[in-house]
């Protein structure tokens, strides 16, 4: 039942601009597969060339091993959730949701029962006969959702389906679609530049940036173990630290920044020669405060920064900090009585683990 | 109305103006139309009548207008609204560069003079009818499809503005979400577009029937020896017109203004079923003021009364009145005879005997005698010594130097 999708090395020219440079993964079938990446990096592109709205000017689609070119959207086996939903205006709930079924022509009285089946599914019985513009933003989300199911789809493609509801109903709604996914076991392709969704919802991520696929993983993987400087600062907030390698052992490198000497992970099992640029990403998080007792060995990396000011959160603290001209940010979870407060102007020592920071080339492109 | 809206004596005042400057002409029309008097007029009033109506119903000239109007008209819907439709959606799919030369080039027919299209169609096809060799018996010299297709030229293009001022608000993801969901092409045009376009459908429709109907510019061409309603009635005004044609004011204002109250009763009735509340309106709660205020329940009784008002107007008899009217006229007439032999008696008895030569002096022409032989012609001393208004600059030699 379930299909493989697999872009063969895609690419999409619109004229000379090229919005999709040679994509080239493996969706596996009943995979909540998520593609992330600012507006404009063409993911919305990737996602038209699965449903079959924009032809590859490179490369094939296949779909369940089948070469998906001269085929239709309308003869894919994928629905489209669009940005927008797109439902019909002018007809009832249940209309929307049995179109599917209406062109290809099954009759009244099943359409109404499939439609019926579907609206229960998705804990909406009884609006059936409503229309539209009747249902509140997450209601019609669910509709949509439903009208892409009466297809019987292996594949469901989403495209940024939730950017359009308030912040509540979308923490809800991810985890409603995570369970409607698990459910029905379809293929799940979601476009999103929330990471925040990416993250919660996914079994995998790609990452792109302009037009490429800089990553593709696991959320873990693409948020602890970043490949490219694009997605170390786009996946989660990050400090970045610019140095110069001195020299590595293992996985280690040892790099000279403006903080003075600091220790990092060379990501993806690269080795540096002492004198090459590089770049330092270390989360907020992962920063330790010497005497709060909260996080040990962080007596390695040893920053000695100014606190510009304390932002509390209710879970954590948000710390900014200033040190040899670079500005950091530095995430304390709040452990409740005993942990160390910081005043404004105040100098502390903050620390991380070497194999919590991550090192990787200057010189490629993004950041 | 509160001050600050400007509202005084001087705004009653307009506004006043303003109502008189729209409906002045037609109230005086419509009470034309039931005046005797054989000229349109309300001053001096003579009888009311209905016979103007009759007059009206029994031109065969106007009524096989009418018939020849209404075949035009039905033709140009039938053929001009699905090619504003074609035309719109073609301005929708193109890119912006494309769009902008093609929209010039839809909009040129209404742009180019009704009487230039008129003659245009005449010559077009008439060249393409003696291409094939046709007599002109034939289809390319018959008066209704050439104003067929002179009107649709330009008449389709009305239709399409329709269509692309709502096009301009159609969503484009609808038809790609119906293609994603297996709807064949034909099905999304079908399921999606069409029902999307029927009010504009409707709108294209009775504006392309009233600009087939009225057209007088290009029709007055391209009907050749026929005439259309239109031209029939320009037709008949230029020879000198009579109430008859207030009559047909009154009976085209009626039908708008039934067709108008109609349609306002269904925009209401609409708004108040989209409310989603109908119940809580008394007229909607009570059946027999629900059923009153249903639209086809006011055209049922508006078009009860107007049969009413026929049936009615068809039984009144003005002709008791009207041969008051007559005799009262005969003896003015009577009167001014009389006055003017005594005017003319005295005149002689003053003149006395010498009124041999009376034709000289009491000429009974009413034009001066000026169609008397001879009259008008110029008095040879008067004529001038030149008669070239340039001075005889043309005249052989009058140019050359003198010697």
């Amino acid at each position: 039942m379930t299909k493989d999708v697999v872009l063969d090395h895609v690419s999409v020219r619109f004229g000379s601009y090229t919005a999709v440079d040679n994509a080239y993964l493996t969706i596996k079938g009943g995979e909540f597969f998520s593609f992330l990446g600012p507006s404009g990096c063409g993911k919305t592109t990737l996602l038209r060339c699965v449903s079959g709205f924009v032809d590859p000017t490179e490369g094939r689609v296949l779909i369940g091993g089948k070469d998906m070119a001269n085929v239709g959207p309308n003869k894919r086996p994928t629905a489209l959730i669009f940005q927008n939903l797109a439902l019909f205006p002018l007809m009832s709930v249940a209309d929307n949701i049995a179109f599917p079924l209406e062109v290809r022509g099954i009759s009244k009285r099943e359409r109404r029962r499939r439609a019926d089946e579907l609206l229960d599914m998705i804990a909406l019985p009884g609006v059936g006969d409503k229309k539209v513009h009747e249902l509140s933003g997450g209601q019609r989300q669910r509709v949509a959702i439903a009208r892409a199911l009466a297809v019987e789809p292996d594949i469901l493609l989403l495209d940024e389906p939730l950017s359009a509801l308030d912040l509540k109903l979308r923490h809800h709604m991810r985890s409603e679609l995570r369970a409607i996914q698990q459910r029905v076991g379809l293929t799940f392709i979601y476009i999103t530049h929330d990471q925040g969704e990416a993250l919660t919802m996914s079994d995998r991520v790609a990452v792109m940036n302009a037009g490429v696929i800089e990553q593709i993983g696991d959320p873990e993987s693409v948020y602890d173990r970043p490949k490219t400087p694009f997605v170390a600062s786009f996946v989660g907030e990050t400090n970045r630290i610019a140095g110069k390698i001195i020299g590595q052992s293992g996985q280690i490198a040892t790099i000279d920044t403006a903080l003075g000497r600091l220790k990092g992970k060379a990501a993806g099992g690269r080795t540096y020669k002492p004198g090459d640029d590089c770049l330092l990403f270390i989360r907020p998080e992962k920063f330790g405060l010497a005497g709060d007792g909260a996080k040990a060995g962080t007596s390695d990396n040893a920053i000695v920064a100014r606190c510009v000011k304390e932002e509390f959160e209710g879970s954590a603290r948000q710390i900014f900090l200033e040190a040899g001209g670079v500005d950091l940010r530095a995430a304390l979870v709040n452990s409740g009585e005993g942990s160390r407060r910081l005043s404004t102007d105040e100098v502390a020592t903050f620390g991380f683990a070497p194999t919590s920071a991550t090192v990787l080339p200057a010189d490629q492109s993004g950041g | 109305m509160s001050k600050a809206t400007g509202a005084g004596a001087g705004t009653t005042l307009y506004s006043l103006f303003f109502f008189a400057f729209l409906f002045g002409p037609l109230i005086i029309m419509v009470v034309t139309a039931f005046n005797s008097s054989s000229f349109p007029r309300i001053t001096p009033w003579e009888c009311f009548t209905t016979d103007w109506f009759s007059v009206l119903v029994n031109n065969a000239r106007l009524m096989g207008g009418l018939g020849t109007s209404v075949i035009i008209g039905a033709g140009v819907v039938v053929c001009a609204v699905p090619i504003g439709l074609a035309g719109a959606m073609a301005l929708s799919e193109l890119p912006p560069r494309l769009r902008a030369a093609l929209y010039t080039v839809l909009i040129t027919p209404i742009l180019i003079p009704g009487v230039v299209l008129g003659i245009s169609t005449i010559v077009f096809w008439g060249i393409v009818g003696r291409a094939f060799g046709e007599e002109y018996a034939s289809t390319f010299y018959n008066g209704i499809f050439l104003t067929l297709i002179g009107q649709i030229t330009f008449i389709s293009a009305y239709a399409m503005l329709v269509f692309s001022a709502r096009l301009q608000r159609f969503d484009p993801t609808l038809t790609e979400a119906a293609l994603d969901l297996g709807a064949t092409p034909g099905q999304c045009f079908r399921k999606i577009l069409l029902p999307f376009l029927k009010p504009a459908i409707g709108s294209a429709a009775f504006l392309t029937l009233l600009a087939s109907f009225e057209n007088y510019n290009t029709t007055v061409f391209t009907i050749l020896s026929d005439s259309t309603f239109t031209t029939a009635l320009a037709s008949k005004v230029r020879l000198g017109t009579d109430p008859s044609l207030s009559a047909l004011a009154v009976i085209i204002i009626g039908l708008t203004l039934i067709g108008a109250m109609v349609h306002e009763a269904r925009t209401r009735r609409q708004a108040l079923l989209r409310s989603g509340k109908p119940q809580l309106s008394p007229l909607y709660a009570n059946p027999v003021t629900r059923v009153m205020t249903h639209p086809a329940g006011i055209a049922i009784m508006l078009i009860a009364l107007a049969g009413l008002l026929v049936y009615l107007g068809s039984r009144h008899d003005a002709s008791a009145c009207k041969a008051g009217i007559l005799q009262q006229k005969r003896a003015v007439q009577e009167q001014l005879l009389e006055e003017q032999r005594a005017r003319i008696r005295k005149l002689r008895e003053k003149a006395g005997p010498a009124t041999t030569d009376a034709p000289a002096t009491n000429n009974p022409s009413p034009f001066g005698g000026a169609f008397k032989p001879g009259m008008l012609a110029p008095k040879e001393e008067t004529a001038p010594a030149n008669p070239s208004p340039f001075g005889g600059a043309f005249k052989p030699n009058a140019l050359k130097p003198k010697e």
